[in-house]
C-alpha cells in the first residue's frame, strides 16, 4: 500500500488508545496520511476493475466503483475517495459526491443484484457536495434513490466506514445489512464544526460537540447502528496501512460467508427488521389509535 | 404612531429581521441580493427608504402580517383563504393540524400513535438539555413530536396521511418521526390505503445524533416494502424541506408535489453560500425552479391540493371509495 507522502505534515497524533477521546478520533478519521478508498482497493481486495459514470451526465471522481475479488469471491464494490494529494482532492472534490456519483453508485448496484454478485461500500466523506450544481441536478433525490436501492437489493450489502462518515453523504451508501466501521473513523448526523457553530455559534468548540453527538465506533456499536468495530494496527494506521488493509479483507470476508447463506428473502427480511428497530423513543397512552 | 419594529424575512435564508435594516440596505443576513427588494415588495421602489404606514402597525390578536410582504390581513380573512396571502400569493407555513384540516374530509382524521415520543439516547445538552427542549417544543405546538400521523378521507376515499409540523424543532425528524413514519406505512401496507406524506422539515435532528440520521434509512425501509404492494405514494412538499428528510421521504414520492416557492433542497442554503462564497441565485432551491429542472412532478396552489391529490389517488388505485 502507498503511503501518500503527508505522514510527516500530519497532525502529530497520540498513539491509539482505548480512551481516545472522539474529537481525536475525528482527527484520526480526517488525517491525510490515513489509507484511503483506493488504498484498500489495491490492497483489500483483487482484480478491481473500474467502471465510470452514471450512463446520464458524467463520471463522478468522489465515488470509485467496479467489480473485484473479495478473498477469491467476484463482488461489486462502491468507494468514496477522498483524493491522495491536492490536485487529485480537488478533482475528487475532496469525497464529496455529486448527483452523478450517487446515481453511478445506484447503478453498479443494480448491475450487482442483476448478477447475483454481493455490494461492498466503502464510507468516506465529509458529506454530499453542498454546490449550485449538486442541487440543481437533484442531490436531496439521488440519495433517496440510493438508499431506496439499498434497501430492496436482493444480494448481501456490507458498508465499511473507514474515516469520515458525513451525514447523508455518508448514510447514502451505508443502508446495509451490516456496517462495519474502523476504530478510529466516526459517523455522524452532522460534523462537528457545523453542530458547534449551531449551538454555541463557535466552530472552535467543536471537540465538545464531537462528544456529546456520539459518533465513535464504539458508541455507535452500542447505538446498534455498527455491529462491527475493526481494531486499528496498535501503531497508528498510518504506519500500518497493509496490515489495517488485510483486517478489512479478513472481515468483509467473514461478514460475507455469514450473509451468503441466507436466500434474498431473508436478506431482505432481515435487513428491513435491522433498519425498524433503530430509534430511541418511549410510547405513552395519548389516546388515539395503537393497535396495528 | 406607536414605535414599532416591522420585520421582514430574508429570502435567502428565511432569518427575520427588522425591517429598517433591509431598508438601509444593512443586509446582516447573507448580502443575498433579493433580501432588499423581497423585503420591500409591495413598497413603491428598493429605494433606501420604506415608508412605515401607520396600517402596518403590528398585528394584535386578530390580525397577522405575511412574512414576505408585509400586508397585515384579518386572521379570519387569511384563514379562509387557507393562510395564502391575498396580497401576495405567499404560502404561509401550516401547523401539522392545519395541514390536516385543509387536506382531509371534516371529522375523519383518525390519528395514529400519538404516544409516540422520542427519548434522550445521548443525554445531549445545547443551552438546554434535549428533554426540556422537547418539552418547549410540546408546550408550543401541542404535539409529541414534529410528525402527526394517521388516517382520513379524502373526498371519502380512505387514506393514511402524515404530516410535518416545522414549528416542532425545525420539523425535525428523529426517533419518534421515524417510528412514526414507519408505522404509518406499514399499517397503509397491511390496509391497503395509499399514502400522502406533506413534509416541512431542516431535516435530522442533531439532538439524537446518528440515531437520528438512521431514520432516514428506516423511513426509506418502510416506504420500499409498501411499494412493493403497488399502492401509491404521493409526497408533498412544503416550505421548507431540506436534509435528510428531503434526502428520504420527501423524494421517494411515486409522485411528488410541492407548494409554491416553498424551499426545497438538500443542502442549508448558508452552508451553500459559505461553499461557492457568493449570494445564491435569485429562486434556487425553490418549488418552481425544482420543476423546471425535472425534479418535482408539479408546483400546486394550496388550494387546489386537496382536488389534486383526490383525482391523483383515485387515478393511481389503492384505497377503495365509499369504504
Amino acid at each position: 500500500m502507498t503511503l501518500n507522502g503527508s505522514a510527516a505534515r500530519s497532525v502529530p497524533l497520540r498513539a491509539p488508545a482505548a480512551e481516545a477521546t472522539a474529537w481525536e478520533r475525528v482527527r484520526r478519521a480526517r488525517d491525510a496520511a490515513r489509507p484511503r478508498a483506493s488504498d484498500y482497493l489495491a490492497e483489500s481486495f483483487t482484480d478491481f476493475i473500474e467502471l465510470h459514470g452514471d450512463r446520464a451526465y458524467r463520471d463522478d471522481p468522489a465515488i470509485r466503483a467496479g467489480v473485484a475479488r473479495l478473498a477469491g469471491r467476484p463482488v461489486v464494490v462502491v468507494a468514496q475517495e477522498r483524493g491522495r494529494d491536492h490536485d487529485d482532492q480537488v478533482r475528487r472534490s475532496f469525497g464529496m459526491a455529486f448527483p452523478e456519483g450517487y446515481r453511478k453508485a445506484e447503478r453498479l448496484m443494480r448491475l450487482a443484484e442483476h448478477f447475483g454478485l454481493p455490494v461492498v461500500t466503502l464510507v468516506d466523506t465529509p458529506g454530499a457536495h453542498p454546490g449550485l450544481g449538486a442541487e440543481e441536478r437533484g442531490q436531496a433525490g439521488a440519495i433517496a434513490r440510493t438508499l431506496a436501492c439499498m434497501a430492496t437489493l436482493r444480494v448481501p450489502t456490507v458498508a465499511v466506514v473507514i474515516g469520515q462518515g458525513g451525514s447523508g453523504g455518508a448514510l447514502a451508501l451505508a443502508l446495509t445489512d451490516r456496517v462495519l466501521m474502523l476504530e478510529h473513523a466516526f459517523y455522524g448526523v452532522i460534523s462537528p464544526e457545523g453542530c458547534a457553530s449551531i449551538l454555541w455559534r463557535s466552530s472552535a468548540r467543536a471537540p465538545e460537540a464531537a462528544a456529546a453527538l456520539r459518533l465513535t465506533a464504539p458508541e455507535l456499536r452500542a447505538q446498534g447502528i455498527v455491529d462491527e468495530v475493526i481494531p486499528e494496527p496498535r501503531c497508528g494506521i498510518a504506519r500500518a496501512p497493509a496490515e489495517a488493509a488485510a483486517r478489512v479483507r479478513r472481515a468483509l470476508d467473514r461478514t460475507l460467508r455469514s450473509l451468503e447463506r441466507l436466500d434474498a428473502a431473508e436478506l431482505l427480511a432481515r435487513r428491513a427488521a435491522r433498519y425498524t428497530a433503530l430509534g430511541a423513543f418511549a410510547v405513552v397512552d395519548a389516546g388515539g389509535e395503537e393497535a396495528p | 404612531m406607536r414605535a414599532t419594529i416591522i420585520r421582514g424575512r430574508c429570502h435567502s435564508w428565511q432569518r427575520r429581521h427588522a425591517l429598517g435594516r433591509f431598508a438601509r440596505g444593512h443586509a446582516s443576513c447573507c448580502l443575498h441580493p433579493a433580501v432588499v427588494p423581497f423585503a420591500q415588495r409591495g413598497a413603491r421602489s428598493s429605494d433606501a427608504t420604506v415608508d412605515v404606514a401607520p396600517e402596518f402597525a403590528p398585528a394584535s390578536g386578530t390580525e397577522r402580517t405575511c412574512p414576505a410582504c408585509l400586508a397585515v390581513h384579518d386572521a379570519a380573512v387569511l384563514r379562509a383563504a387557507l393562510l395564502v396571502c391575498p396580497a401576495c400569493g405567499h404560502h404561509l407555513r401550516l401547523t401539522a393540524r392545519e395541514r390536516l384540516a385543509l387536506l382531509v374530509d371534516a371529522g375523519s382524521f383518525v390519528e395514529w400513535d400519538a404516544g409516540v415520543g422520542s427519548t434522550d439516547p445521548l443525554g445531549f445538552v445545547d443551552e438546554i438539555p434535549y428533554p426540556a427542549r422537547l418539552g418547549l417544543a410540546r408546550a408550543k405546538t401541542g404535539e409529541r413530536d414534529a410528525v402527526v400521523s394517521g388516517a382520513a378521507r379524502l373526498h371519502g376515499r380512505p387514506l393514511a396521511i402524515a404530516t410535518f409540523d416545522f414549528g416542532f424543532m425545525g420539523g425535525s425528524m428523529g426517533s419518534a418521526a421515524g417510528e412514526r413514519l414507519c408505522r404509518l406505512f406499514g399499517r397503509a401496507r397491511g390496509r391497503r390505503l395509499p399514502v400522502v406524506v406533506v413534509t416541512a422539515s431542516g431535516g435530522a435532528r442533531m439532538q439524537e445524533g446518528t440515531l437520528a440520521l438512521v431514520q432516514m434509512a428506516k423511513a426509506t425501509v418502510a416506504i420500499e416494502r409498501f411499494r412493493r404492494e403497488r399502492l401509491p405514494y404521493v409526497a408533498v412538499l412544503a416550505d421548507p424541506t431540506t436534509g435528510g428528510v428531503s434526502a428520504s421521504v420527501a423524494m421517494l414520492g411515486d409522485v411528488i408535489l410541492a407548494e409554491p416557492g416553498a424551499q426545497i433542497g438538500f443542502a442549508g442554503p448558508r452552508v451553500i453560500e459559505q461553499t461557492i462564497r457568493a449570494p445564491l441565485p435569485a429562486g434556487f432551491q425553490r418549488a418552481e425552479r425544482l420543476l423546471e429542472r425535472g425534479l418535482v412532478d408539479d408546483v400546486v396552489p394550496r388550494a387546489a391540493l386537496r382536488d389534486r391529490l383526490a383525482a391523483l389517488l383515485a387515478a393511481l388505485g389503492g384505497g377503495e371509495p365509499g369504504r
